[in-house]
């Protein structure tokens, strides 16, 4: 059996079709809170389950008691603050109001609280920084001064422009039944496939029924992979590669926060409500610079023994001269000299030089793939 | 802002305290309560995990197998 929602009930907060028009019918007569292409993501997320049990922003004692215990406050993990910050209050606690991206209505809220909080504390306990370099501190930093919390209820969509390849977790629960996968293992990517990653998911699914790969897709930073790059690349791979039976590919969206080993239990979480049984865990998962050691997330997940989602800990794949193949450090005895890393840094300046990398670095297909995007990376 | 987290007392027997007390001796768990915490919320994790529960109906699965089939994620 593919694992049970977290925290029991798998979310789902999308009105009937009747109650949206009346609503929508109604739209003047709500505060309106403008959002960020991120908190929309936020909120798509959890009408769809993908923040289960989330039903909307969390109120100031879910808050506090994730930055202190990494636990909403009923005790089930949790790691990441998923919050709505505004600058001024205009409208009161028991509002209702209707969220905007841009001049979409895509939420109604019901307001429960608006509350004050301390962004230096919530940068430290999330992101063991303050510093400002770091991308998720330098987001906390530039939100609103209170934080909103209360339910929501999705309206519309938000313009997707991969609805093909998003699947969401009510469609991977039912689509694992129907292939017969009791075990699923999620690997979560942002990047083009290559050899080490492949090596990675493999050795995984050698112990459960299915891979699930599951790109993250949404804001990018320059030199980064376009979405549809990174979609066509596995696509081919799973062509060529994949046991057609025992793989699957679908994308979600999210914004990364950069928070390193909290946001790998996060992860794991959003998988483990899209039906996953495991979680790949990778080097220096949801890492940025060096605020985190290389597996400071594998030690995280000891703090819950009640996650519901079984982390799987492979090693960082390289290419040994002397094997002959992809290994990794503990299964390779031999000395640092006869070892490839694969960097994905290093393959890009490759591509984008116009060099092909060898093919232990990266399957041809893929490179062709690439190849084919006259831009492939984001400008 | 919320205030701390609350917390319960609860009693087990002195010599299964002392026991734990012994055996958390130098690991990552800095007091019994810490433990009895732990293993607790590992026990109670796999008495959930035996319990079934419908997800969607029928209804509802049969839509989303129609749409699984039109974007080619099922036969």
């Amino acid at each position: 059996m593919v694992s049970k929602p977290h925290g029991g009930r798998l979310v789902r907060r999308l009105v009937a079709d009747r109650t949206r028009e009346r609503i929508l019918s109604e739209q003047k007569e709500y505060p309106a809170i403008k959002i960020d292409h991120g908190r929309a993501i936020d909120l798509e997320n959890i009408a769809h389950g993908v923040y289960s049990p989330l039903k909307g922003f969390l109120t100031s004692d879910d808050f506090q008691s994730v930055l202190d215990h990494m636990r909403l406050s009923d005790d089930t993990p949790w790691t990441i603050p998923i919050v709505l910050d505004i600058n001024e209050r205009t409208f009161d606690e028991g509002d209702a109001v209707l969220l905007y991206y841009g001049d979409l209505p895509i939420a109604r809220m019901h307001v429960e609280e608006i509350y004050t909080y301390d962004k230096e504390e919530f940068a430290k306990k999330v992101f063991k920084t303050t510093d400002s370099a770091h991308p998720g501190v330098a987001k906390v930093y530039s939100m609103g001064k209170y934080l909103v919390g209360g339910e929501i209820e999705l309206l519309n969509e938000v313009p997707n422009p991969f609805a093909k390849y998003t699947l969401r977790p009510v469609e991977t629960r039912v689509l694992f039944k129907e292939r017969g996968w009791k075990t699923i293992v999620a690997f979560q990517t942002r990047n083009v496939p290559h050899l080490g990653h492949e090596y990675v998911q493999k050795a995984a699914l050698t112990f459960v029924d299915g891979l699930f790969i599951n790109p993250v897709l949404g804001k990018k930073k320059k030199g980064d992979y376009k979405d549809e790059v990174i979609i066509k690349a596995y696509e081919t791979l799973f062509e060529h590669y994949y046991p057609k039976d025992a793989a699957t590919l679908a994308t979600v969206r999210y914004e990364m926060r950069y928070a390193g080993p909290r946001e790998a239990v996060h992860h794991a979480i959003m998988r483990k409500n899209f039906g996953a049984t495991h979680f790949i865990v990778g080097r220096d998962h949801a890492g940025v610079g060096d605020y985190y050691g290389p597996y400071e997330a594998w030690d995280m997940f000891d703090n819950f023994p009640d996650l519901g989602i079984t982390p799987m800990f492979i090693r960082e794949a390289f290419y040994c001269r002397k094997c002959g193949g992809m290994v990794n450090a503990k299964i390779c005895p031999h000395p640092e000299e006869f070892h490839v890393r694969i960097s994905g840094t290093k393959l890009r300046k490759m591509i984008m030089a116009g060099e092909q990398p060898p093919e232990y670095m990266m399957r041809p297909e893929v490179y062709e793939v690439i190849r084919s995007f006259e831009k492939p990376f984001v400008e | 802002m919320a205030d701390e987290k609350k917390y319960t007392t609860v009693s087990i027997p002195k010599p299964l305290y002392d026991k734990i007390k012994k055996r958390i001796e130098g690991t990552g768990f800095t007091s019994v309560s810490d433990y009895v915490t732990y293993v607790l919320r590992e026990v109670l994790a796999s008495l959930e995990e035996e319990e079934k529960e419908e997800v969607f109906t029928e209804e509802e699965e049969e839509k989303v197998k129609e749409r699984l089939r039109a974007l080619g994620y099922l036969d």
